[in-house]
């Protein structure tokens, strides 16, 4: 009887510590969520992500996004959701379209145009050097100016 | 010689659009629904919770819908503008009352006067997500057949009253 | 009093400095030695009255005068006082101030470490600097000066925003200045260079420290601006890409590109135009960076309150001077000689070609920052471009310049050999290849970019000790000891910058792969685990700072049993602007950050938590600092030191050109 009595009474105790809960109610749709709202802009803020902003607008959003995969959306029909009602200003990641070419390619444009521009700046002034050839007069010229040069050091 | 002009040329590109960049306001947000059909909504009335308000109802005039709040001070500041629209009898001009308490709405309805005949609540936010609303007060001109032609982003003012958004209206009374 | 003596000392500079920026330019024209001497005492002479200015705003908020607008705005009776010095430069005003300040500061510097330099050479370079001193004064005393007055006086402060009231705020701007303001030095010389027309490999020899010395505290400006982030926002992220955050990385990025260019200009005489270029570049961008900070153009969480009127006298001052910078550069490089010629392989064509790199990436950062600017002003619609972006674009274009970090040093000048360099690099390639794909696995998880950050890292890791065994074989004879200790210091930089850089590469690869997260609800005396770490939730307590009232959670971390630290983070309210805040608490390790930020309370004194555990992320910093510390171990070399007491001669142009042509 007194063992029972006292694992009565250790009880409630053992219910008040051990493993904290989740905060959010399915951990897997809360991933989900993350993953979308870190690529999704907070529309009020000074430039924030949906997943760490505070303002309640955000807080609408994320909430909407959380009943959208409740309902086993798809992230594109979640994306498009969003962007259908607010544009393409939502997304961090900027969709691939004709006014967005120039920013996609871009990149990859300055990088081999770069490599281009200085393969031929190396070519050029190897024609340049190698056109550089001195005659016999222009030689004891030089060797005076080095000599001019040398008596002022 | 060229090409040593080519950075001065990149260079005077981009000053050039960083000085367009000073007159725009990279924080406003055009609405992608221009031109396409309003979202439905079906919302509790302000004055009777029994009456329902619906976007479809009001297909076959020309209407301007109105997302307002008690705890919206741009609201306060165009308010003046929307009586006046609404004694002048032109267009219709319905209230959506975004994100907030009944009693506040009705109490600052009293106060500062009720230029529609219909007030809608959108207690959750939901229908202002539809409509792309990201902060109050917007108003949106929806045509006969329900799409939406114009957003005015922020409070109204009587210059873009009379020089975009009456016109506009006139023009879609007559189609 | 002291507001106006600080403001009339403003106007004063005004003067010196247009007088700087005239005059010794003109001389060093028509060289006249009288007008070219001006130079030195109008820098210092702008420097101490600068400084008074500067010494008047301080005492204006250390005495709490909120009769000055300035300080009224930014300041508050409760704010503590290193904070309040800290408000100095806490908003645009008082920032532009210092930024002048610095500008001050390093041309004093310029005036004394100078001596060497032929008369005209600093006399322009002063010049230059001068300039540009007066632009920011004008630009202060016309539409933003911090010493206006408030009538009637306000009561009591605005306070300053409770994000700034952090230890963080008082280094990270100077630092982050001295840096910025720091590529004008470069940049004077590099106009003196083309005003004078002698474009020699001199001028990159004298250019090399000053823009080590203003690289260094950019790197430790941009480091302490991500740092302050992490532990600041509450969030744990510490690199957004934001506007203001690309307005500070383009110049560094640029002034790496200068300093390998540098390089090959001193030793080669070689590419002095593009050098020249670079140091043009390094400073436009700092410039752009003013302005976008501070014109409301872009949306950034870090932009001062945006005015047009500012914008716009910005956008002006920045297309005159860069504007006539580059004209100049038009005009005057094509004159420039060739230097030395060298084969596609060689290490200069590897240092260049990491410039190639360098300046795509740069160019990359700029065009995803203003992308939404340009399609805006073309009516083509409104876009974010945002960390998608710029992690899926830098990635690839810094990979390949890392791999070229490993191959330049160990490279011959002039000419080289592919296969003769793959011979020598074949272990440390086999080495950085097996172990970056075997780690992963070993430590739990495998992707694709653990693995090529690992890759990266080792391979510089591994080349730097094939460069090194190699030198020290061919430093010969000697005990190792000696021969490690007789290798030029400008050499052991160079390690440890790099090295610096692969402990960078490995926190950031190590983080963004294995860093954990938890949101859970916790009551008191419940427990979470993570990453190996128990944290158990003891409650909150209230608790009064100087200007705040807190809730401040006792959070007990073990390891297997044993307790391994005990964290406190709070929830703060600022009383006078009645701003909530998080402040999270953080316990460092060498080998990882524990992170728990409170989020809100619930019933019955439990609180939302956010636990992260995060592996190796102070490495990112660490490697920071240690790049840093290359750069300034780089500037002590002997050739330095010895350069100072060496009295340079004005070698004349046509000796010049022929060294050039026998060369």
């Amino acid at each position: 009887m007194r063992w029972l009595l006292m694992v009565l009474l250790l009880l409630p105790s053992l219910a008040a510590a051990g493993e904290a809960a989740p905060l959010a109610e399915n951990p897997q749709a809360e991933a989900r969520l993350k993953a979308l709202a870190v690529e999704l802009r907070c529309l009020v803020c000074q430039n924030q992500t949906l997943a760490d902003s505070n303002a309640p607008l955000a807080e609408d959003l994320r909430r909407e996004v959380r009943e959208m995969i409740a309902k086993n959306m798809s992230d594109k029909e979640i994306i498009d959701f969003l962007v259908t009602r607010y544009g393409d200003f939502v997304l961090y990641r900027p969709p691939l379209k004709t006014t967005t070419t120039l920013l996609w390619v871009g990149p990859f444009l300055l990088l081999i145009g770069g490599a281009i521009a200085l393969v031929m700046a190396l070519r050029r002034r190897q024609k340049k050097l190698a056109d550089v050839a001195l005659s016999e007069a222009e030689r004891n010229r030089v060797a005076q100016l080095l000599s001019e040069g040398a008596n002022r050091l | 010689m060229n090409r040593f002009l080519i950075p001065l040329g990149i260079f005077v590109v981009v000053v050039g659009f960083l000085g367009i960049g000073l007159t725009l306001n990279p924080r406003e947000l055009p609405s992608p629904l221009v031109g396409r059909p309003a979202p439905d909504f079906s919302l509790p009335q302000l004055h009777d919770q029994q009456k329902v308000l619906s976007a479809n109802d009001l297909k076959g005039k020309v209407w301007l819908l109105n997302f307002w709040a008690s705890w919206c001070g741009g609201c306060k500041t165009e308010h003046p503008v929307l009586i006046q629209l609404a004694q002048s009898g032109v267009v219709p001009i319905y209230g959506m009352d975004y994100k907030d308490k009944r009693e506040d709405a009705l109490a600052w309805l009293k106060e500062w006067g009720n230029p529609y005949p219909i007030v809608a609540v959108d207690e959750s936010g939901r229908a202002g997500i539809n409509y792309g609303v990201y902060g109050v007060p917007e108003t949106y001109v929806i045509d006969k057949a329900g799409v939406i032609r114009y957003k005015q982003i922020g409070p109204l003012n009587g210059d873009v009253l009379q020089t975009k958004i009456l016109p506009l209206i006139k023009e879609l009374q007559n189609q | 009093m002291i507001p106006e003596i600080g403001h009339y000392a403003l106007i004063l500079a005004l003067c010196v400095a247009v007088v700087q920026g005239t005059v010794p330019i003109y001389g060093a024209a028509v060289r006249n030695s009288a007008l070219m001497s001006i130079a030195k005492p109008a820098a210092r002479g702008q420097f101490l009255l600068v400084l008074l200015a500067f010494c008047c705003l301080g005492y204006a908020f250390a005495a709490k005068d909120f009769s000055v607008l300035y300080v009224a705005a930014t300041s508050n009776s409760q704010l503590p006082l290193h904070y309040r010095i800290a408000a100095i430069w806490g908003a645009h005003e008082g920032s532009l101030l210092l930024w002048v300040f610095i500008l001050t500061i390093w041309m004093v510097a310029v005036s004394f470490f100078s001596t060497h330099l032929p008369e005209a050479m600093r006399a322009r370079i002063l010049g230059v600097m001068g300039l540009v001193s007066m632009g920011f004064l004008l630009f202060m005393l016309t539409v933003s000066n911090p010493f206006e007055r408030l009538i009637p006086a306000a009561f009591d402060g605005r306070d300053l925003n409770p994000l700034l009231q952090d230890p963080g705020m008082v280094i990270h701007p100077p630092m982050l200045y001295m840096g910025y303001v720091g590529f004008s030095v470069a940049f004077a010389f590099a106009i003196a260079a083309l005003l004078g027309g002698n474009l020699d490999a001199a001028w990159a020899r004298w250019s090399r420290p000053w823009t080590t010395v203003a690289w260094c505290f950019l790197t430790v400006g941009v480091a302490m601006g991500s740092g302050w982030a992490y532990y600041e926002l509450g969030w744990g992220g510490w690199w957004f890409w934001d506007p203001v955050e690309n307005a500070s990385f383009m110049p560094w990025l640029a002034g790496t590109a200068l300093i390998h260019s540098l390089a090959v200009t001193d030793k080669r005489g070689s590419f002095k135009a593009w050098s020249v270029l670079l140091a043009i570049l390094a400073f436009s961008l700092s410039l752009l960076g003013t302005f976008l900070v501070r014109s409301g153009v872009l949306t950034s969480v870090h932009a001062f309150a945006t005015d047009p009127k500012r914008g716009l006298f910005i956008l002006v001052f920045l297309a005159v001077v860069i504007g006539g910078s580059l004209m100049l550069y038009a005009w005057r490089a094509p004159r420039v000689g060739l230097g030395g010629g060298f084969s596609i392989i060689s290490r200069e064509g590897m240092l260049l070609g990491n410039n190639v790199l360098l300046v795509a990436a740069l160019g990359s950062v700029l065009l995803g920052t203003l992308y939404p600017l340009f399609l805006d002003a073309l009516d083509l619609g409104k876009i974010s471009v945002g960390p998608p972006y710029f992690d899926t674009v830098f990635v690839p274009l810094m990979t390949p310049a890392i791999f070229l970090m490993g191959i330049g040093p160990l490279a011959q000048w002039k000419q080289a050999s592919l296969p003769e360099l793959a011979m020598r690099l074949r272990w440390a390639f086999g080495v950085s290849v097996v172990t970056a794909l075997v780690l992963p696995i070993v430590m739990g998880q495998w992707t694709p970019l653990i693995s090529l950050g690992l890759l990266l890292a080792i391979w510089i890791l591994t080349t730097i000790a094939v460069d090194l065994r190699e030198r020290l074989a061919l430093a010969g004879g000697g005990s190792f000891f000696g021969r490690l200790t007789a290798m030029p210091r400008a050499y052991w930089g160079m390690v440890l910058a790099h090295c610096g850089l692969a402990l960078f590469i490995v926190g950031v690869t190590m983080v963004k792969g294995f860093e954990a997260e938890q949101d859970v609800r916790m009551n008191v005396g419940q427990t979470a685990t993570l990453g190996g770490y128990t944290f158990r939730f003891d409650g909150t307590q209230p608790y009064k700072g100087p200007n705040y009232i807190a809730a401040r959670a006792t959070i007990h971390v073990s390891q297997d049993g044993r307790e391994v630290t005990v964290m406190y983070p709070e929830k703060r309210r600022y009383t006078v602007q009645n701003q909530t805040m998080t402040e999270a608490a953080i316990s460092p390790g060498f080998l990882r950050d524990l992170y728990v930020s409170l989020g809100e309370p619930l019933e019955d004194g439990a609180w939302s938590v956010r636990l992260y555990h995060k592996p190796f992320i102070d490495w990112i910093w660490g490697g920071c600092l240690v790049m840093a510390t290359g750069g300034v171990l780089a500037i002590s070399d002997r050739r330095y030191r010895l350069a100072w007491r060496r009295k340079e001669v004005e070698v004349p142009a046509g000796t010049q050109m022929a060294r050039q042509i026998v060369s």
